[in-house]
């Protein structure tokens, strides 16, 4: 591959104002795919299925089989549409959009194109240092998914040098809804983090509709990204690139950065950008180029007769829009006020993509103080070391548990921590675990006047500074204390009855 | 006449009854039309697949059930042969290509289903024109079927094969399917009743799709009673076809056996009734009304201006649809695969295979539907084609505003000589000047034969068109002819077709060859 | 407007992916212009205020419920009509240079 030059990204920014588009694709998760009655591998119960185990007739595209809608999907579809401050069409149908690729069953992919089923809307995002934009949404449409490739031979595993290709149709009809934003111009450097908060949004929304499983590394999320420079001062768009491939949110904001950097150079080096697709490497940080745009893209839509058109009624729209949940900026506005946490505390939650965990250990019954501490604080840590979702360790019950359980005093946050990664080892609950362990905190003040009164008389010269009001010497008794106990005693405690036998004779 | 010639002159109905009397069994029924396939197919060329062992077996377990006191349907244990468009579990479909040649489906068609759950017997499958393209079976993959009144003729198309299959007395019932006139035309041709019903009375799921927005499946038959019986069996609402009507269906065979024209009105389309039309056809058409005026129909003449552009619409849209239906052949999943010699990319394995794999009117229509709706063409081509279907169905409208039924010869012509046509494809395309209509908007379409022309002796048909779900008029005003006609006949036309001989078919061949 | 060169042609055989030969070509070239001669007479009757008909039968609203169908193959029968499969996928030639 050749060299690519970059050009300093605020240098870039100096010269040019990047203006970007996204389209998001989110795979629903309805049981069934969206033009045929096969399971949906999209949907958890599904995943993971044997290749070609998950098809029909349809699904494959076999000559005679038709499609028929799945009505679940529109559903889901609306719901996301209204979320996304969308309008409903009045009346939407499919088309048949015609393209040649082994992994397209019927070599054209039903989807939507001059009526699509929700257009016009507008999504709020709020970036990590944070800064808000209103995203315009210029379309949702509803299109089934194409199957997966897996290349052979070669040394890469990459379609270049493949010696052959192997389909596996189970993706093939995942109903799919495609969010395409219109330009978002104003980002200016915060063009990269603005992608990725924006599909970090989507991921709320759908989540919290329910209607995807919303995984990035399955596939369930996927973004192209738009780029496009234009010098300043000038009024019209540059010619953009199409980076697709992009798999994980720190992705989209490399593909971005990278693509403003790479066109950039060009540009400045007065060469021009070529309309393209291109695609993004994860190992190298850099996209290239698929590819060109041209003529051959004729897809030659037309209206699909094998399906009619989608009619929902006013009263299916507002019984869809009355079941929506909060909006995402809403609910942090909302929570972010209700927990009482500065600016910086909600913007540490907010970024650490903990929220949801955080509310639901707030239902649990934590205070949010504790629940922030616990999620941002060792929960972070182990799942840094583990290279983990903080998500996937510890259930928001469990935290939850376990902060009651150090503000009840039976815990210190020393022995919760332990009880914490007994969690996280899967050993149970963590009042199960400080029952099976015996961690509770010792709070038999006889127990801890024998342990001080020993301590005190091992280590005289202590007692004496004591004794002189050298408080602070306190410190290596209470010390010994804590050893004695093995930890299971609340050191405010023992400092305080440190002090109070030192000075009792 | 031996009793296996017997069982094979039956009509369906009247073989059914036997069959429910006891009178015959399945196996015996089924075996006559089995030898009458092996006597005259080899000249006829009406199958592609002959079921043979597996019809046999069919029909030993419908002839149990019987015995067992089973509740039938009414058509159990009479066979039936299946244009090969339609997919059948276990039986090779090709929808007459060399791009599927082999291919046997995993799963049935929904009209194939239900005339098995209904206890018919498939015989087998049935030629047609490549992919359903074409008015006279000359572009099968697998040569042309002949017309049992003239081995030199054509059988019309697409579905020649059931046609021809029903009028050599190889099966009493065939399905077929109809997406510019395919199941009326070789109707017309053969002397032999075919319907198309209301878009959507039929599901087209397993319909290996020609044009989805123009395809229906219907009966081919030789009597009116027959076509009514196998469409009560094959139409309903199917899950599988989006496009499937919901509504239930008042009986079909009901609306035969009461057939009565009195006050009926029936509407003549003025466009085709003009000197495009060969004479004798016109002549028969003519008589045809005259019979039905004098038991009390009332015949008017209508108009319906748009009709002139249906042909100009049906071959933009069906090649834009075609274009697009035909793409999943590609070598990938089913069917034909070519690799260009040493090797290639996919991209040119799928470019071999369907240069190889299709035939010279498959890629004449896919190459001008591509056309027809490549960027900047759309709305010149396919988009107007779909107005001027706007216009054919307002035409139908204010027709059926007056008449309750509107009648047209079926075809200009009759039966052409094979190859007479071949490579004038848009003198080929004339054929379905009078059928087409009634697919651009969807209604529905009887042809049945009202006598032979004079000029040649050959079958002439004429066509009922009804409005849309009014399927159970053509039955009436159908019904209603066939018996005024027999009267005067004294017999069905079939019985003045030639037969068949073994001496004349041992010619045929060895001239064919 | 029905003047349709070989180019053209070619281009169309390529979006349709079938490898026609310079004759089929040529043959094709003369063939399409005449077939659209006579059809482009659509254009001249289909007026704006005319809508344009996609279904003949209009209905909309056709949904299915979001249940597993009985049409599910096994994997025997999804690979059964394959040119080339490896037991339980689809093989097909390598595709270099494009990727979507």
């Amino acid at each position: 591959m050749a060299r690519v030059e970059l050009m300093d990204f605020d240098r870039a920014l100096e010269l040019f104002e990047p203006v970007i588009g996204l389209e998001v694709h989110v795979e629903l998760n309805t049981a069934t795919k969206m033009f045929s009655p096969a399971p949906n591998p999209a949907n958890d119960a599904n995943h993971g299925a044997e290749p070609n185990t998950l098809v029909t007739p349809v699904c494959l595209g076999l000559p005679g089989s038709l499609p028929v809608v799945n009505g679940e999907a529109v559903r889901k579809s609306i719901s996301l549409g209204l979320a996304l401050g969308c309008e409903i069409a009045p009346s939407s149908r499919f088309a048949r959009k015609n393209y040649f690729y082994p992994d397209l069953a019927k070599n054209y992919q039903i989807s939507q194109y001059d009526e699509p089923i929700a257009f016009d809307g507008e999504v709020e995002v709020e970036l990590e240092n944070g800064r808000v934009f209103r995203v315009p949404i210029e379309r949702a449409h509803m299109e089934e998914d194409a199957g997966k490739l897996t290349h052979v031979g070669g040394s890469t595993g990459r379609i270049q040098g493949a010696e052959y290709s192997l389909v596996d149709y189970n993706r093939a009809g995942v109903p799919l809804v495609e969010i395409v934003t219109r330009p978002v111009v104003g980002a200016e450097a915060d063009a990269p983090a603005l992608a990725r908060a924006y599909v970090s949004t989507i991921r709320d929304i759908a989540l919290s509709l329910g209607i995807s499983e919303a995984r990035m590394e399955r596939g369930n999320l996927r973004c192209d990204a738009n780029v496009s420079l234009r010098p300043r001062g000038q009024e019209q768009f540059g010619t953009r690139t199409e980076t697709k491939n992009v798999n994980s949110f720190r992705s989209i904001e490399r593909a971005v950065r990278y693509e403003i950097q790479r066109q950039a150079a060009i540009l400045a080096a007065g060469g021009i950008i070529t309309q393209e697709t291109r695609h993004w490497h994860e190992d190298t940080g850099s996209t290239s180029p698929g590819r060109p745009k041209s003529d051959a893209d004729d897809y030659r839509y037309f209206p699909e007769p094998d399906l009619l058109p989608v009619v929902p009624s006013a009263e299916l729209i507002e019984e869809l829009r009355a079941a929506l949940p909060e909006a995402p900026a809403a609910r942090r506005r909302r929570l972010k006020q209700e927990w009482g946490f500065s600016d910086d505390e909600f913007q540490i939650v907010a970024n650490s993509g903990m929220l949801n965990e955080l509310a639901a250990t707030v239902a649990a019954g934590a205070t949010p103080a504790a629940a922030r501490k616990w999620w941002t604080g060792e929960i972070a840590r182990l799942a840094n070391a583990a290279d983990r979702d903080a998500s996937s360790l510890v259930s928001p019950t469990h935290v939850a548990e376990l902060a009651q359980l150090v503000e009840a005093g039976t815990l210190t946050d020393r022995l919760a921590r332990q009880v914490l990664e007994g969690v996280v080892a899967g050993e149970g609950s963590p009042q199960e675990i400080v029952d099976a362990r015996g961690l509770a905190v010792v709070s038999d003040d006889g127990a801890l006047v024998a342990a001080i009164d020993e301590a005190l008389a091992a280590q005289p010269d202590v007692l004496a500074k004591i004794r002189d009001g050298k408080v602070q010497a306190a410190g290596a008794v209470i010390g010994a204390v804590m050893k004695a106990m093995q930890g299971k005693a609340d050191a405010a405690r023992v400092r305080e009855l440190v002090l109070e036998r030192a000075n009792a004779e | 006449m031996s009793h296996g010639d017997e069982l094979i002159r039956l009509s369906a109905a009247d073989l059914a009854g036997r069959l429910a009397a006891g009178d015959v069994s399945s196996v015996e029924a089924t075996q006559a039309h089995l030898d009458r396939i092996g006597a005259v197919d080899g000249a006829v060329h009406a199958f592609l697949h002959v079921a043979g062992e597996r019809a046999l077996d069919t029909a030993a377990d419908i002839d149990r059930r019987r015995a067992a006191g089973e509740s039938l349907g009414e058509l159990a244990g009479v066979p039936i042969a299946i244009k090969d468009v339609l997919v059948t579990e276990g039986m090779p479909s090709t929808s007459g290509s060399r791009i599927l040649e082999g291919w046997i489906p995993p799963y049935d068609a929904t009209p194939v289903r239900k005339v098995r759950e209904a206890g018919l017997v498939p015989l087998g499958k049935t030629n047609m024109d490549e992919f359903a393209m074409g008015s006279s079976t000359e572009h099968s993959a697998y040569g042309p079927t002949h017309n049992p009144w003239d081995l030199e003729r054509i059988p019309g198309g697409s579905g020649g094969g059931s046609a021809a299959a029903v009028a050599a007395f190889e099966a009493p019932l065939a399905l077929g399917s109809d997406t510019g006139g395919s199941i009326r035309q070789p109707a017309h041709v053969t002397g032999t009743v075919g319907v198309k019903p209301t878009y959507g009375a039929v599901s087209r799921y397993g319909s290996i799709a020609l044009a989805s927005s123009l395809d229906q499946i219907g009966p081919v038959t030789r009597t009116v009673l027959d076509a009514a019986l196998l469409q009560d069996v094959i139409a309903g609402h199917d899950p599988h076809d989006s496009t499937s009507i919901a509504d239930p269906w008042p009986s079909m065979a009901d609306a035969v056996r009461r057939a009565d024209v009195a006050g009926l009105r029936i509407g003549v389309v003025k466009e085709l009734d003009s000197e495009g039309f060969q004479a004798g056809v016109r002549q028969r058409f003519h008589e045809a009304l005259d019979l039905l005026e004098r038991h009390g129909a009332e015949i008017v003449e209508v108009s319906t201006p748009n009709f002139e552009h249906a042909i100009a619409a049906y071959y933009l849209i069906l090649p834009a649809e075609a274009s697009s239906n035909l793409a999943k052949f590609d070598s990938v999943r089913f069917g034909l695969r070519v690799t260009p010699e040493g090797g290639g990319t996919v991209e040119q394995v799928m470019s071999a295979t369907r240069e190889a794999g299709f035939g010279p009117e498959v890629k004449r229509r896919i190459i001008l539907g591509t056309y027809a709706l490549s960027a900047g063409y759309y709305d010149a081509y396919y988009g107007s084609a779909q107005k001027v279907r706007t216009l054919v169905q307002r035409d139908f409208e204010s027709a059926f505003a007056n008449v309750d039924v509107l009648a047209t010869p079926t075809a200009p012509t009759t039966a052409f000589k094979l190859g007479e046509k071949l490579d004038d494809p848009l003198a080929m395309y004339l054929n379905d000047v009078a059928t087409i209509p009634a697919n651009l908007a969807g209604v529905p379409g009887i042809s049945l034969p009202v006598g032979l022309a004079p000029e040649d002796g050959l079958p002439v048909g004429i066509q009922f068109l009804a409005p849309a779900r009014q399927d159970a008029r053509l039955y009436n005003v159908g019904g209603a002819l066939e018996q005024l006609l027999l009267a005067e006949w004294g017999g069905p036309l079939l019985d003045r077709a030639p037969a068949l001989t073994t001496h004349e078919l041992l010619a045929t061949e060895e001239g064919a060859v | 407007m029905s003047e349709i060169s070989a180019e053209q042609v070619a281009h169309l055989a390529n979006l349709a992916r079938i490898a026609l030969t310079e004759e089929e070509i040529a043959h094709l070239t003369t063939e399409l212009g005449q077939i659209m001669q006579a059809v482009e007479q659509v254009s001249r009757v289909a007026t704006p205020d005319v809508p344009p008909t996609s279904h003949p039968i209009p209905l909309q609203n056709v949904f299915r419920d979001d249940v597993v169908g009985d049409n599910v193959l096994t994997v025997e029968q999804a690979l059964s009509g394959a040119p080339e499969h490896d037991g339980g996928r689809f093989v097909v030639s390598a595709i270099l240079g494009e990727e979507q």
